[in-house]
């Protein structure tokens, strides 16, 4: 497949698409040729993918301690 | 209510027709394994564990009156994030009239392009870093730093793994609107974690090395 050149400013708008798989075939391509051929690009990929990594697991958004509890009660109390 | 919602499993069908008939712990069957989503929907708007708390306690009991209208068109997690959702914006404008974005703000995203900032390379994070405190820290400030409705798209896809379609469907915007949003705060979070505390990575490099997030 011919693949035809991306900008810049174009893989920047798409990179999170292409991170959630949500760029088509011909897309994904040309996005592939230009991170090889980039090093900016292709490190705001890999920072980006880290970004989703890091908040993946929810440690910030930990449920309070008795939080199941204290909703039990409310239910039970309606 | 249906039964035959195509998004209901069998068992939480039961559950919900035994809710509806007053059963209470079939309610709190229910509801007990969405009790994180829950609170960190409420936490992604208010950003406040104690206020997060209280909306979503609201928002669960609302979820027991408006019971019987459940059709099962969503799944009944969506459909309680929903709720959840739109408690918690009603708290923030309650609380916050003057300050707050106006709904009408929240469905235009007519900002402008986002640019990366920088482009150092980060190292692949190993798992055992993850849980270190400076690295937790930065995270954090980075997600408080962030706009409350990119914030919001960012919490439920990348924490909750929501769909972009169950997402844009719980804040009432489109998908397209869950994607630019989504870019953007990727972005935004890469640019507020990329330079770093060990400070291997200087600007005026032609190379740019690999520096680590924290």
């Amino acid at each position: 497949m011919r693949v035809i050149e991306i900008s810049c400013l174009e893989v920047w708008r798409e990179i999170s698409n292409y991170l959630d798989g949500e760029v088509d075939a011909e897309l994904r391509a040309r996005m592939e040729a230009h991170f090889k051929a980039c090093a900016h690009c292709k490190a705001v990929l890999d920072g980006t993918r880290n970004v989703v990594k890091l908040v993946g697991d929810g440690v910030e958004y930990q449920v309070p301690e008795g939080f199941s509890k204290r909703l039990y009660a409310k239910i039970k109390e309606k | 209510m249906s039964s035959t919602g195509a998004n209901l499993v069998p068992a939480e069908t039961e559950l919900i027709q035994r809710a509806c008939q007053g059963d209470k712990e079939a309610f709190y069957c229910l509801v007990h394994p969405c009790e994180r989503g829950v609170f960190t929907a409420a936490m992604s708007i208010l950003n406040n564990a104690h206020d997060a708390e209280e909306v979503a306690q609201e928002a669960v009991l609302k979820a027991l009156t408006a019971l019987p209208r459940f059709r099962g068109e969503c799944k009944f997690s969506t459909w309680l994030i929903q709720i959840t959702i739109n408690e918690a914006r009603l708290k923030l404008r309650r609380d916050h009239r003057h300050l707050y974005e106006s709904l009408d703000e929240q469905q235009t995203d007519g900002e402008g392009e986002y640019f990366p900032r920088d482009f150092a390379d980060w190292r692949d994070i190993p798992s055992e870093t993850l849980q270190r405190k400076e690295l937790r820290e930065a995270l954090k400030r980075a997600l408080d730093s962030l706009p409350p409705k990119y914030r919001e798209v960012l919490i439920l896809r990348d924490v909750q793994h929501l769909s972009i379609q169950e997402t844009a469907q719980v804040l009432g915007v489109t998908e397209g609107n869950v994607k630019t949003r989504l870019l953007r705060a990727r972005l935004q979070m890469r640019d507020a974690l990329t330079p770093g505390i060990d400070g291997s990575w200087s600007r005026g490099k032609q190379e740019f090395e690999k520096v680590r997030p924290w």
